[in-house]
């Protein structure tokens, strides 16, 4: 007896806590921590939508199945990526990271 | 020959001379030879003409002559005037009655004999002068193209004036020879005096030239007004229409006769300058600057005669003016001019030692009496006297032009180049020396004093006396006036022709000069040959019927008869409208007259010989009448000091004028001062201009560029750099965008709103 | 009824590890609240009927993603770095674009509310779970591997995913292998 804007709701939520920590947090890894977030609520909304009007079909599943791979392959990268930014800089402070400025 | 034949012909008589001028001064000039072939050309070719036409018309009924003098008449349609649409056009054209073809008779061979001449006068065929613009004695003349040019353009113009049918083509002419006259008379524009003293005084041929071209510019002026006034008066300037009968009637109602008779005052003010009558007769002598067939042809063929033959036309209106609703003031005036000028020039002549000077005077004193001569009405006497002078005077000229020759020979001889070749003092015993010369200039002299019978200048002369005679015998006093101051006159001219006859051939040889002078070359004596045949027969066309002896024999006055025609019938018509005095009538015979001419002729030429061919002068003798006439000699031979008053009276005063104000006050203070201000003004419109544009444009777009650039500092704080920033604003913007797009779909008050704004709109 | 309550307290665990996650300073802490977190989410999958996707959450997010974070913690920590600030210049911004963001996000459920309604109501569809067979439940995976293999429906997007995998794969080693100048 759960509606679905109940899961909507939680999706949402826990996408604008996953918007804040991108924008709010300092060092890198806590912004991909939050990418995490993000990606989990959209999957959450994925699901819900799923279960709620095509339960017989693949559609929902397989769609929030790609987004897993996806997302695993983004942090793989995005992680690599700072690791390598770390080697550099010595720094994995995003704010300190602004070559493209002007 | 068909009067359209006769028309054509008469177009291409100034036709020919004209285009000669053009072809040489374009093409021909550097070719002295070729210049001088084509010249002949022009002028043999209206000779040809120009007697052919005469002829055609001095072979015309004489009864249809006069009552259709203009025999050939055709005009073109020239300037359209009054309503363009209308279709009244000013007409240009040329006309041929009795009077046109007497004057074509004479001019055309005239002029073609000084052509002639002129190529043996500037020796062609010897060595080539060298130094431009000065005499080159002995040596042909370099610039002979431009002599011929500017002759033939002088001869072209002359022919247009004198079968011009009305006053502006006439003028028109006129104007071209005063020109031509002032290129001819300057022609040896770098000459030069520098004289002792006692020598005959000489001004420089381009302050001639000026002097010439000014002073009949002045009377130039008045004559304009008068041609003005004319087209007013008349409506038209054609000759035959303005002054036939009916519409000098018209014009005396509409006008007055007075009115009429200053018109023709104006118009003769144009003769007065133009024929060097006094007082504008002072650049007549001076004109003796130039080349000698140059003296000719303006002196006796051509431009002084256009000045009497301009009022010989207009003689109708003259004599309206004159008559007995008119002023007799008119006709004083004229004749009183005419007869003063005839007999001061012939006191000036005596006391003259220039050869060509004596001839200048003589020019200006025979013009008078043809003046004198329309001013008592002797419209024939006139137009006689004018044909007879051109020939016997051309003749002259250029007789003196070739002993000026033959004395430049001798001086050549004896390497003397001080001595003037053509005082006469220095002359002497050239009778011997060119004998071809001295019969053709004897001939032409005699014809000037008026030797009775086998002179031309007899007969002219005796008319002018007649004319004279009959006007006081009909009551008016002028005649008698007239007729006393031409004698005395032609006592004079006989007696200064034999004065120059004497001193020049007479006796023996002065000086080495004339020791050593001989005879002229052919191109120089043909010419005077053939003139002095016309110089004694052109006058037997003119003898009166009524003459004792020879009238009855040749019974008609071919001349009075022909040439009166022209305006038998106007002046009958006017007559009888009680417009003039008298109608152009065949002359009673007087012995009065008669015996006038004979005595001052032969009286003259006796004095003269007596005095200085009897006993010939020798060398450095004076003058004979120097000592007896004393301080009277000298103001003759200075001419009565006109030239040193005209100096003083009019001359200095306007020299300063122009110095000081007009140059000083009006072209340099006014006229440059506004071209200062107007460019000071550009100059300072330029620089608030140039303010402007550095204000405006430069600080102007100056501080737009600067508001670019702070905006873009503003925006450009959002590039940082920094991507949390980016997804940050993204956000929202994101979030401000939905809301938009929800709120207008689906937020029931702004949906209906929105619906509102959609519905209004579509 | 239970079921509601399991569901709020399930959301409520995972909401704040999240919120753990994104405001711990001390970056292994958030670590493992975003594991936490990734349970969390696993049990609403399980709530929603998607096992399969539930076992694979744990296995992937658990078991991979948060390990691999982890060594990225490790691997670019310096010393004392638990004394650095957790937040940027901007987190107050941030806060309020969040709230912002979160609320157009309400707002949208509040204008659709008559399809999503916000109460519990048997008899509204989408108000609860619809019932279903079982057999359809335990289908499902079998549906969507097929989907996974059917030339029809998702195969291609099934075979580029591995190749992105792959390309992830070779190019986190490139990208992450130590250059000679780096530090190690």
């Amino acid at each position: 007896m759960i509606p679905l804007s109940w899961y909507l709701i939680v999706s949402a939520l826990l996408f604008s806590i996953g918007l804040y920590g991108v924008m709010a947090r300092r060092n890198a890894v806590a912004i991909l921590m939050a990418v995490e977030l993000m990606l989990n609520a959209v999957n959450i909304n994925l699901v819900a939508f799923w279960r709620y009007t095509a339960p017989d079909r693949a559609v929902g599943l397989a769609w929030a199945v790609f987004v897993l791979t996806v997302a695993a392959a983004e942090a793989a990268v995005g992680l690599a990526l700072i690791i390598s930014v770390y080697r550099r800089r010595d720094s994995v402070i995003a704010e300190e990271l602004d070559t493209l400025r002007n | 020959m068909s009067e359209e034949t006769l028309a054509l012909l008469t177009w291409l008589i100034p036709a020919g001379p004209l285009l000669a001028f053009f072809v040489i001064v374009l093409f021909a000039n550097r070719n002295r030879t070729l210049s001088w072939v084509l010249a002949w050309l022009g002028v043999f070719s209206s000779l040809i003409l120009g007697w052919t036409v005469a002829l055609s018309v001095a072979t015309t009924d004489l009864h249809h002559l006069e009552t259709h003098p203009t025999v050939v008449a055709s005009a073109i349609d020239w300037l359209p005037v009054g309503d363009y649409f209308q279709g009244t056009w000013l007409k240009m054209g040329v006309a041929v009655d009795p009077l046109t073809a007497v004057m074509l008779i004479m001019v055309t061979f005239a002029v073609t004999m000084i052509f002639v001449y002129s190529v043996g006068y500037h020796n062609w065929g010897a060595p080539l002068g060298t130094i431009l613009g000065v005499p080159n004695h002995m040596q042909e003349e370099p610039l002979l193209g431009r002599f011929f040019g500017y002759m033939s353009l002088f001869a072209g113009a002359m022919l247009l004036l004198v079968v011009a049918d009305n006053l502006l083509l006439l003028f028109v002419g006129w104007e071209i020879m005063g020109f031509c006259s002032y290129s001819l008379i300057g022609f040896w524009h770098a000459r030069d005096y520098h004289l002792s003293p006692e020598s005959i005084p000489h001004i420089p041929p381009r302050s001639a030239a000026i002097k010439a071209f000014l002073t009949t510019r002045v009377a130039d002026v008045v004559m304009l007004l008068g041609i003005v006034w004319f087209y007013r008066a008349f409506g038209t300037l054609n000759f035959s229409q303005a002054l036939s009968a009916h519409s000098l009637e018209e014009a005396v109602v509409r006008i007055g006769a007075p009115a009429l008779g200053i018109m023709a005052l104006l118009l003769f003010t144009g003769t007065v300058g133009k024929s060097a009558q006094w007082p504008l007769h002072v650049w007549l002598p001076d004109a003796m600057e130039g080349p000698t067939p140059v003296s000719a042809v303006i002196h006796a063929a051509a431009m002084v005669s256009a000045g009497v033959y301009m009022i010989i036309r207009i003689y109708p209106l003259i004599a309206v003016g004159a008559g007995p609703h008119g002023n007799s003031a008119v006709s004083w005036t004229i004749a009183g001019i005419g007869a003063f000028t005839a007999l001061m020039a012939a006191t000036i002549a005596v006391a003259q030692y220039d050869v060509k000077g004596v001839l200048a005077y003589s020019t200006i004193s025979q013009l008078g009496f043809m003046v004198a001569a329309l001013g008592v009405g002797g419209y024939i006497a006139a137009a006689f006297h004018l044909i007879t002078h051109g020939f016997f005077k051309a003749l002259l000229f250029l007789a003196s032009g070739s002993v000026i020759h033959g004395m430049e020979h001798g001086a050549h001889h004896v390497h003397d180049h001080h001595t003037d070749p053509q005082d006469m003092r220095f002359m002497g015993g050239l009778r011997h020396k060119m004998p071809v010369t001295f019969w053709t200039f004897f001939i032409g002299g005699m014809a000037l004093s008026g030797l009775p019978l086998v002179t031309a200048g007899f007969w002219s002369k005796d008319e002018i006396f007649a004319e004279a005679w009959h006007s006081f015998e009909q009551g008016n006093a002028l005649g008698i006036v007239v007729l006393v101051t031409l004698a005395v006159a032609a006592f004079l001219t006989a007696f200064y022709t034999m004065r120059q006859i004497s001193l020049t051939f007479l006796g023996e040889p002065r000086t080495p000069l004339a020791e050593h002078a001989h005879e002229s070359n052919r191109f120089m004596t043909v010419p005077l040959v053939l003139l002095s045949i016309f110089a004694v027969g052109a006058g037997w066309f003119g003898i009166p019927e009524s003459f004792p002896v020879l009238g009855p024999i040749v019974n008609n006055n071919f001349f009075h008869h022909f040439v009166g025609a022209t305006i038998y019938e106007t002046m009958a018509e006017l007559e009888s409208l009680d417009l003039v005095n008298a109608a152009i009538e065949t002359l009673p015979f007087s012995w009065v007259p008669l015996t006038a001419s004979l005595v001052v002729a032969l009286g003259g030429l006796f004095v003269g010989w007596w005095i200085y061919g009897r006993k010939a002068l020798v060398k450095d003798q004076q003058d004979p009448l120097v000592r007896p006439l004393g301080p009277l000699h000298v103001f003759l031979n200075r001419k009565w000091y006109w030239d040193e008053l005209y100096q003083v009276v009019f001359i200095k005063p306007t020299v300063s004028f122009s110095e000081k104000v007009v140059y000083e006050v009006i072209d340099k203070g006014l006229i440059d001062g506004i071209l200062h201000l107007v460019a000071l003004s550009f100059y300072k419109f330029g620089s608030y201009m140039k303010r402007t544009e550095e204000l405006v444009f430069g600080q102007a777009v100056d501080w737009v560029k600067d508001q670019f650039l702070a905006m873009t500092k503003v925006s450009r704080q959002l590039q940082t750099g920094k991507i949390q920033e980016y997804v940050l604003v993204s956000v929202l913007i994101i979030a401000v965008l939905t809301a938009v797009i929800l709120a207008v779909n689906y937020y029931g008050p702004v949906n209906e709103w929105f619906s509102q704004i959609a519905l209004f709109v579509n | 009824m239970v079921e509601q309550i399991i569901f709020l307290i399930i959301s409520a665990f995972t909401l704040t590890m999240a919120v753990i996650v994104v405001t711990k300073r001390n970056l292994f802490h958030a670590a493992l609240a975003l594991m936490a977190a990734f349970l969390g989410v696993a049990g609403l999958y399980v709530l929603l009927d998607a096992g399969f996707l539930a076992a694979a959450q744990l296995l992937v997010y658990i078991g991979a993603i948060s390990i691999l974070v982890i060594f990225a913690i490790m691997m670019t920590r310096r010393l004392m770095q638990t004394t650095e600030p957790a937040f940027n210049s901007q987190a107050g911004f941030a806060l309020v674009t969040a709230v912002i963001g979160f609320g157009i996000l309400f707002w949208v459920f509040y204008l659709f509310r008559e399809i999503w309604p916000l109460i519990p109501d048997a008899t509204v569809p989408l108000a609860s779970k619809p019932e279903l067979p079982q057999e359809v439940i335990r289908n499902s995976v079998v549906v969507m591997g097929q989907s996974f293999v059917d030339p029809a429906i998702y195969v291609l997007p099934f075979e580029i995913a591995s190749v992105l995998l792959l390309a992830a794969l070779v190019g986190a080693i490139i990208v992450a292998w130590p250059k000679a100048e780096d530090k190690a």
